[in-house]
């Protein structure tokens, strides 16, 4: 007698055959030399949420976001973003690498930075002109750094210069938003304009995609969460995912117990 | 001095030695921001090699088939640089010591083997450059200049050179935003779709190009200066890539003249016929205007530096 | 022509022969080992602005000696030339580096073109002069193209030996310094110094060796031994000793093959037998050589396909990719048909049993569980202790 036989893989069927969603990651594999950064991670990112991706050091957070940028190569796995490949998605995506990835001392001003986000929609042979520039200074506006526009970047504070980023994302007027850390290391005044502006995109109908540091903040900056550990732990809403037993899981003895149940009592 | 001295001798030098120094020093900035300043060097270094294979290949020394060698000579390292870096995982500095060394150790190796050591190819033309034996014959005064017949007789380098200059000027101006934002954040050039290492790929190959149009006149340790010390001195001064790029070009003429001047009249001041080589005195007289603007640029010179810890 | 090779390398090729070959395997020797230390500081280029540093230290050399009277050609007069605008070039280096807004290797560049540009200058004004000894100074660009005297090999080869000796006597702490400056900083050494000393001593093999192999290619001395040997370890005692025997047996080899043929210049055959042995270190070295990183990556990707493939199958699907199809497909688990073989049936099923395994541990123990890779091929049998596996099966019940 025969076995029967196996049928083509769907792991997932699309949630609804309107809008497939923004981000759909399929057994992504990672490694750095032989040690791997992401193991074979199945993830579909809700459509219009802020979605953190969390995990203690080491656990792929970064790798992940670069490896579905094509910023590293994979091993393995395949990437869908909207329904269709990178390369035809590109102009849909905007991201916000972390702050020490570029050099500061970049002869450029806030407001070139900002400009640089509107290089796609100005084209090939075109040149700068004063109406982009007052397009850059209107996103410095939205992420009160106006006053900042014509400062060389090295001479901004690093919570300026995020929000500079911020703004340069923000130019590029992207479906998705993947932000590697754009917490770390920043004042009060940028975490709340980066928040509102998150915000801000998600009414437009933007999806965040976000790795963050801070599992206190988790709950009230975030609607989702992914927690990765080189492989993915669970992902789901924050109030599904902030529990000890999955905090436990993900960041085990790295997390004091009393730690695991304060942040998830605060949810 | 006779004016027709000066139209058939110095004038095309000094026109050579301005715009070698102008098509380097515009790569130079980029060069420079995208910590690949040293490409410039080996590039510069596996000249030789080039020169030589070039010479054993084609047969002749004209110079169309030294220049081809010398050309891919420059685009072979800088893949072997490329490919060693990222299969060894080496940082780019060593990678470039051993293949700049590997090639000039191969060029020397088949300059004596063969009789290209008599052909006049010798190893120090390629090293200093024969700025002084650019000439243009046929015109003896100031009336004659922009006449055809004179035009016509402009020495071969010059007019390469001053296409070379023009053709890298053209793609800046073209690609400028493509470029900034290339070598500012390729993470961001690459999301905004832009073809990154088609780009950085393209600009190695220009600065090949230029090296090679530049060193036949003034030599390939010239042409290091060349691409660095007048962005590093236009560093010194601006925070702005548009300004910085002119400023480049302003220190690249002053150098390009004021070295020649001092190399070929120079040594008059102190009754001495002979000149000196302007390629060298090019490359001293660039780092010395970059000294000047380490000491005193208006706000990243070390004065102002010193000033301001004092104040602040 | 074999034969006298042999000779040669086995120092009976006369006395002059064995005296250079002698001096060139102890520069070989002397550059790659300290060439190891601003390799590991990831400044190899640093000894590119030494070595052209020196041209205008030599010129002004071989004037003054013009000057008082002598031929110029003094040697220790031009080695002591090399080394005041060497030294003044790595200093220039650092003081770009530190105090200026350029970084390390515009500084490099800048002090290599204009030094050199200087020497030249230099040059230029000695041809005018017509002094005796002028051709003596070409060797210093491109290395002596002649049989190099026993005399000169004599002082090569002491020079470097005295280096060596430095160099091994303050191994631990440059060590230390250039593996990690913070930490040799608490430990109270003095790292300004010290690292004053490696520079110092890379100055020092770079201006003797400069004679006799030339100013571009003394760089690939101190560059490519350290760099090749570096596929083959990263404990550093074995670096140097490695790094050590490469620059040596590229002496060795090179200055036997020039000494064979007249007419090969001995720094560049020194130099291009060194990169011979960089090739075969790059390809065929073990651990960290490409052949090897290749079929790493190959392995991984060909494991991770097979994981996703009998996961897949063991849950009734297909294998979910073209990789993972023709893995399953070649090793027999699965049939033309889209049937799942026998051994196929096997094998998924133990796959799926090793994954709930695996799953039901890294969630009991997250901590221990990170410590096995996933690509670690073994059976979870074969790695933890058969109660704990007992306890995890009643889990998984």
């Amino acid at each position: 007698m025969n076995p029967p036989r196996l049928i083509p893989f769907e792991p997932s069927q699309p949630r609804n055959d309107i809008s497939p969603s923004p981000l759909s990651v399929r057994g992504l594999t990672v490694a750095y030399d032989d040690k791997p950064a992401v193991w074979n991670l199945d993830y579909d990112a809700p459509d219009r949420r802020l979605i953190a991706i969390i995990g203690p050091n080491g656990a792929g957070k970064s790798t992940m976001i670069k490896a579905i940028l094509g910023l590293v190569p994979s091993l393995a796995g395949h990437v869908r973003i909207f329904g269709t490949t990178l390369r035809q998605a590109r102009r849909r995506i905007a991201y916000i690498p972390q702050r020490t990835s570029v050099d500061w001392d970049f002869p450029a001003s806030a407001e070139d930075v900002v400009a640089m986000g509107l290089y796609g929609k100005i084209g090939w042979f075109r040149p700068v002109r004063r109406r982009h520039r007052a397009l850059a200074r209107e996103h410095l506006e939205r992420v009160g750094m106006e006053d900042f526009a014509g400062r060389q970047i090295g001479r901004l504070s690093g919570g300026q210069q995020q929000r500079v980023f911020l703004a340069r994302a923000l130019a590029q007027k992207a479906d998705l938003y993947l932000m590697d850390e754009p917490f770390a290391g920043v004042d009060a005044a940028t975490e709340r304009a980066i928040v509102n502006v998150m915000r801000e995109v998600r009414t437009a109908g933007s999806t965040v995609l976000c790795v963050h540091h801070d599992l206190r903040t988790v709950g009230d900056y975030f609607d989702h969460a992914l927690v990765l550990n080189i492989r993915k732990i669970t992902d789901g809403t924050v109030d599904e995912v902030l529990t000890g037993d999955i905090l436990q899981r993900a960041y085990g003895g790295r997390l004091a117990e009393t730690e695991i149940h304060a942040i998830a009592h605060t949810t | 001095m006779m004016a027709s001295e000066f139209l058939s001798i110095d004038l095309p030098a000094i026109l050579v030695a301005v715009l070698s120094a102008t098509s380097c020093g515009l790569l130079g900035n980029f060069l420079v921001l995208r910590r690949q300043a040293l490409i410039g060097d080996a590039i510069a270094h596996v000249a030789l090699p080039g020169i030589v294979a070039g010479f054993l290949i084609a047969g002749t020394i004209a110079t169309i088939p030294l220049m081809i060698g010398a050309m891919a000579a420059a685009i072979i390292a800088a893949g072997l640089i490329e490919i060693i870096r990222q299969a060894g995982r080496l940082e780019s500095g060593a990678a470039m010591g051993v293949v700049f060394t590997t090639m000039f150790a191969i060029g020397i190796v088949l300059l004596e083997q063969t009789d290209a050591s008599n052909a006049h190819i010798d190893a120090e033309h390629a090293l200093y450059g024969n700025l002084e034996s650019t000439l243009w014959l046929g015109v003896t005064n100031w009336n004659d200049v922009l006449s055809r017949e004179a035009l016509s007789k402009l020495p071969r380098q010059l007019v390469t050179l001053a296409g070379v200059t023009a053709a890298i000027a053209i793609l800046i101006t073209a690609f400028f935003k493509e470029l900034k934002v290339s070598t500012f954040d390729p993470g961001l050039a690459a999301s905004l779709g832009l073809p990154v290492k088609t780009i950085s790929t393209a600009l190695i190959v220009v600065v090949a190009l230029a090296a090679v149009a530049a060193f036949e006149a003034v030599g390939s340790i010239l042409v290091i200066a060349m691409f660095i010390c007048p962005a590093a001195t236009a560093r010194m001064l601006t925070d702005n890539l548009a300004r910085q790029l002119w400023l480049s070009v302003v220190v690249a003429t002053i150098a390009g003249i004021g070295g020649y001047g001092l190399a070929a009249f120079g040594p008059q001041l102190w009754g001495d016929s002979h000149s000196l080589s302007a390629g060298g005195m090019i490359a001293v007289v660039a780092g010395l205007l970059q000294t000047v603007a380490m000491v005193a640029a208006p706000r990243y010179g070390i004065f102002c530096r010193a000033r301001r810890r004092r104040a602040g | 022509m074999p034969d006298e090779f042999f000779a040669i390398l086995t120092f009976q090729g006369g006395y002059n022969t064995s005296i250079v070959l002698v001096g060139v395997i102890a520069l070989g020797i002397g550059g790659g080992i300290i060439g190891v230390f601003s390799f590991l500081r990831k400044r190899a280029l640093i000894s590119d602005a030494i070595s052209h540093a020196t041209l205008p230290g030599v010129a002004s050399a071989f004037l003054l000696g013009t000057t008082l009277g002598g031929s110029g050609q003094n040697l220790a007069l031009l080695i002591a030339g090399a080394a005041a605008t060497g030294a003044l070039g790595v200093l220039c280096v650092q003081w770009i580096r530190d105090h200026t807004r350029l970084p390390e290797d515009t500084a490099i560049g800048t002090v290599l073109s204009v030094f050199f540009g200087l020497g030249i200058v230099l040059l230029s004004h000695i041809q005018t002069l017509q002094a005796s000894g002028q051709a003596g100074l070409n060797s210093f660009l491109l290395g002596s193209t002649a049989a190099l005297m026993a005399g000169e090999a004599q002082l090569v080869g002491g020079a470097a030996l005295i280096a060596i000796l430095i160099a091994l006597l303050l191994l631990k702490e440059f060590g230390a310094v250039a593996f990690d400056e913070e930490f040799a900083a608490t430990l109270g050494w003095p790292v300004a110094q010290l690292d004053l000393a490696m520079i110092g001593l890379l100055l020092a093999i770079v201006t003797i060796g400069l004679k006799t192999v030339g100013l571009v290619l003394i760089i690939a001395l101190v560059i490519i031994p350290p760099v090749a040997a570096h596929f083959w370890t990263i404990k550093l005692s074995r670096l140097v000793v490695l790094a050590g025997v490469f620059g040596g047996l590229a002496g060795w080899i090179g200055g036997g093959l020039s000494a064979l043929l007249p007419d090969m210049p001995a720094g560049a055959v020194i130099v291009l037998t060194a990169a011979a042995i960089f090739v075969f270190s790059l390809l065929f070295a073990p651990r960290r050589g490409v052949i090897a990183w290749v079929m790493r990556q190959l392995h991984l990707r060909i494991r991770a396909a097979s994981v996703r493939g009998l996961l897949a199958m063991a849950a009734g699907y297909l294998p979910p990719d073209n990789l993972s199809y023709r893995v399953v497909r070649l090793r027999g688990y699965l049939d033309g048909d889209a049937r799942i073989t026998e051994s196929g049936a096997r094998a998924a099923g133990k796959m799926r049993r090793q994954n709930q395994l695996w799953q039901v541990y890294r969630n009991r123990h997250p901590d221990a569980a990170l410590a096995f890779s996933p690509l670690a091929a073994k059976p979870i049998e074969d790695v933890l202790p058969p109660d704990i596996i007992a306890a995890l099966e009643s889990e998984i019940r």
